[in-house]
């Protein structure tokens, strides 16, 4: 067995062409399909630039106009392709401002490969100009990273990069290259990686699970399966709905595992969480068995753990070892893709059918709707109401477009009213929850996914983090829908402050600027709506756009989001009001 | 879940010999505010691979999640996780003291032979005496030389061997052998 070390020198025996380490970045992208770049430019990373400039045709490079919008438009465009996301930054402050944007991808098991210019090797760890740890800096935020210091270690450490990445439970990688190392000539020779001796990117299903976990769904009476990002990752959708349809579980779905299962689908019961549905919180704790699928447990979905799935034994189904049991016991823990254990299971299991417990479902259902949804969709108010805008734009676009949304009180709101027909259709910022994603990421998932429609709501707030993207939006003539809710609040933490602080805003009202000069200085129709009796000519102005659009509708000031789990609180005590 | 009590725990960590990877293992504990007792590190008997060895006191569960997060690090190959009972370590102390009072009676060579110490370097100026041994014994030791001036006193951290027949990182190793032959 060799040592990392030898691997990434391992003499070449076959042909090998003469060429300079960026040219050898660009030719390694190359050869892993890569076909278009986010990225910025800068002094350490000029030579790689300059090598871009001769494959325009093969390798499209997306300018954007700050290096975080980078890292998010990178990771809209895996999540809707499922490829590698790929991004450039410079030394220093370039790589500096991608921190963010890694730590959302290292969140939301997002694969991205970031490549980012060092200054040469002999000033290393001489406070150089532009110099940071990048390594040092990244670390904590990345599944893996990697300093080339030398061009003959280019190929090898892109193509472990690229492994990295998307195997297993995928995560962003950022391999940095000094300048002399970009500069220097190598014998260039590709070998894709195919394993890592000390990295198990899955592990065998274990047959005796599958068969007591089969043995507990059968004698399940009240069976509720938890659907998360994993089956989207692993590309199991086909194979959760022969799960479902044939043991007849309804399915919940966390915030990321949204678009798994098409809205319409019987057997779907709605969103977990601190603002998902009534029914599938609140039966949690009723539930018998929890078939959890591709996903982490997160406290947003789960509150308070005391208090969480009280009467019911878990199967865990999950790709990553360090899941397993970290924050809620699995009686039966299910290593490896849901891809290949969902079958086995499938077919250990007897058909069934739990009509009088999705009843119950249908039950809560109603219940929320007329004392939540109802007062969304169709409310007597005058002010807009976020969800009404949301179904509007939903059903004008078939309830077949790819929703991308930044964070706060509209994220939520997209959750809950957009609807879907197919898999890989929602883009958000889930575990990290970053202001200022939704705009970058939807330019990436337009360019991901060119023939569908993509949408991205944004709130006031959270566009003002990453406007500056308007101008990439301009200047690559990228058409996405942008739907600004403004509310001229910080809305969800005011909604926090409202519920929680007595109703002191503290620093959450926002005096903004005119967001349709802002749009016009950016050559990008608009149209700002604050009438009920507006709003749907304007959304069908917006659909019929044939490039960018921005809608900018002027909702309610104070409304909220609900049901609402509290922070801390048992999802048993899930708030209507 | 149970409130556990704390125990130590030895971990013993194998890698790829890789630039960086101490901090990789090290943050771990950090952000989970576990205190390292102690902390080794050197190349292992299988050439290229790299041994830490963590002493650390935290709850079984505590562990277990701990050992999970350290193992996710793509460069490390396997974490093994002892109870004191199951290992059998040492640390090595070493302690300077002035050559004037060893000769001046013989207290100190009373205390080198009955601790089980020896003698490394006499020079006219100062003495160094070595004792291995666990923690407490090597403490108990500096306490007995004190009254008689120990000007310094270094201890190392902990290695260990385990107590079972095999060896637990080559079956490891060779089982990722054939896995990965039935996975192609
Ligand atoms: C970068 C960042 N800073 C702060 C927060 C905390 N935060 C979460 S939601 C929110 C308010 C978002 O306001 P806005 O973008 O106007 O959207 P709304 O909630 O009104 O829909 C804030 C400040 C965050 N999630 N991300």
């Amino acid at each position: 067995m060799e040592t990392q070390s030898q691997l990434l020198m391992k003499e070449k025996t076959t042909k090998t062409t003469r060429m300079s380490g960026s040219e050898a970045v660009i030719q390694s992208l190359l050869r892993e399909g890569t076909s278009i770049i986010f990225g910025y430019p800068g002094g350490a990373i000029m030579p790689i630039y300059d090598a871009l400039h001769d494959h325009q045709k093969e390798l499209h490079h997306v300018l954007t106009r700050h290096e975080q919008g980078a890292l998010h438009a990178a990771e809209g465009y895996a999540k809707v392709t499922g490829k590698v996301g790929v991004c450039f930054a410079t030394s220093g402050p370039g790589a500096t401002n991608t921190v963010t944007g890694l730590a959302n991808a290292m969140m939301d098991s997002t694969p991205v490969v970031l490549i980012t210019g060092q200054v040469v090797s002999s000033l290393l760890g001489t406070d150089a100009f532009q110099e940071t740890d990048v390594v040092g800096v990244t670390q904590p935020v990345t599944k893996w990273n990697y300093q080339v210091r030398r061009a003959e270690d280019i190929p090898a450490a892109i193509a472990r990069a690229f492994y990295i990445a998307r195997s297993g439970r995928p995560g962003p990688v950022v391999i940095d290259i000094t300048k002399d190392a970009q500069i220097n000539q190598l014998d260039f020779y590709y070998e894709p990686v195919k394993s890592i001796r000390s990295y198990t990117p899955e592990y065998p299903a274990d047959l005796a699970q599958i068969e007591e976990a089969a043995r507990l769904i059968n004698l399940s009476k009240k069976p509720l399966a938890l659907v998360g990002q994993g089956v989207i990752i692993g590309n199991a959708e086909k194979e959760l709905l022969d799960f479902l349809e044939k043991s007849g579980i309804p399915a919940a779905w966390t915030l990321l595992g949204l678009s798994a299962v098409p809205s319409d689908h019987p057997l779907n019961v709605g969103m977990l969480g601190m603002h998902g549905n009534y029914g599938p919180n609140i039966k949690t704790n009723e539930a018998d068995l929890i078939v959890a699928i591709g996903m982490r447990f997160d406290d947003r979905v789960t509150g308070d753990l005391s208090r969480y799935a009280t009467n019911a034994k878990i199967i865990h189904m999950e790709i990553d070892p360090a899941e397993i049991n970290k924050n809620v016991h699995a009686d039966v823990p299910i290593l490896g893709n849901v891809k290949k254990t969902l079958p086995l299971l499938t077919e250990k299991i007897v058909k069934n059918d739990h009509s009088d417990w999705l009843k119950e479902f249908e039950a809560c259902q109603r219940v929320e709707y007329n004392r939540i949804i109802e007062k969304q969709l169709n409310p007597i108010e005058k002010g807009i109401t976020m969800g009404e805008v949301v179904a509007k734009v939903s059903q004008a676009f078939d309830n077949d477009a790819i929703m991308v949304t930044d964070v706060g009180q509209h994220q939520m709101m997209g959750a809950r009213y957009f609807k879907f027909k197919q898999s890989r259709s929602v883009v958000t910022s889930g575990g990290l929850g970053t202001m200022g994603f939704g705009l970058p990421a939807a330019m990436g998932a337009k360019l991901g996914a060119p023939d569908r429609q993509v949408c991205v709501f944004v709130g006031d707030g959270g566009l003002q983090m990453t406007i500056q993207e308007l101008g990439t939006i301009y200047q690559t003539q990228i058409p996405v829908k942008i739907v600004l809710l403004n509310n001229n609040f910080l809305g969800m933490v005011r909604q926090w402050q409202e519920l929680f602080f007595d109703k002191r805003y503290a620093s959450t009202e926002l005096i903004n600027p005119d967001f349709q000069t802002i749009a016009k200085g950016y050559h990008i129709p608009s149209l700002k709506v604050s009438e009920r009796q507006d709003l749907d000519e304007a959304i069908q102005k917006m659909v019929e756009a044939d490039g960018p659009f921005l809608l900018e509708v002027i909702v309610e000031k104070e409304g909220n989001v609900f049901p609402m789990v509290p922070a801390g609180a048992s999802v048993s005590d899930i708030r209507l009001e | 879940m149970t409130t556990q009590e704390k125990e130590e725990f030895t971990l013993s960590i194998y890698s790829e010999n890789h630039v960086g990877l101490l901090n990789q293992i090290t943050t771990v504990f950090t952000r989970r505010h576990i205190n390292i007792e102690s902390l080794t590190t050197s190349e292992s008997a299988i050439a290229g691979i790299h041994k830490f060895t963590i002493v650390v006191f935290a709850t079984a569960d505590q562990i277990k999640k701990l050992a999970k997060q350290i193992e996710k690090r793509i460069d490390v190959l396997k974490v093994f996780v002892f109870r004191a009972d199951e290992i059998i370590h040492q640390e090595i102390a070493l302690y300077k003291v002035s050559t004037g009072s060893l000769l001046g009676g013989n207290e100190i060579e009373m205390l080198v032979r009955q601790y089980g110490a020896r003698i490394l370097e006499i020079t006219p100026e100062y003495t160094v005496i070595e004792k291995t041994g666990h923690k407490n014994e090597t403490q108990e030791l500096f306490e007995k030389l004190e009254p008689y001036g120990v000007s310094q006193f270094v201890r190392s951290g902990r290695i260990a061997i385990t107590k079972l027949k095999k060896e637990l990182l080559e079956s490891y190793l060779k089982k990722l052998e054939t896995d990965a032959i039935q996975l192609n």
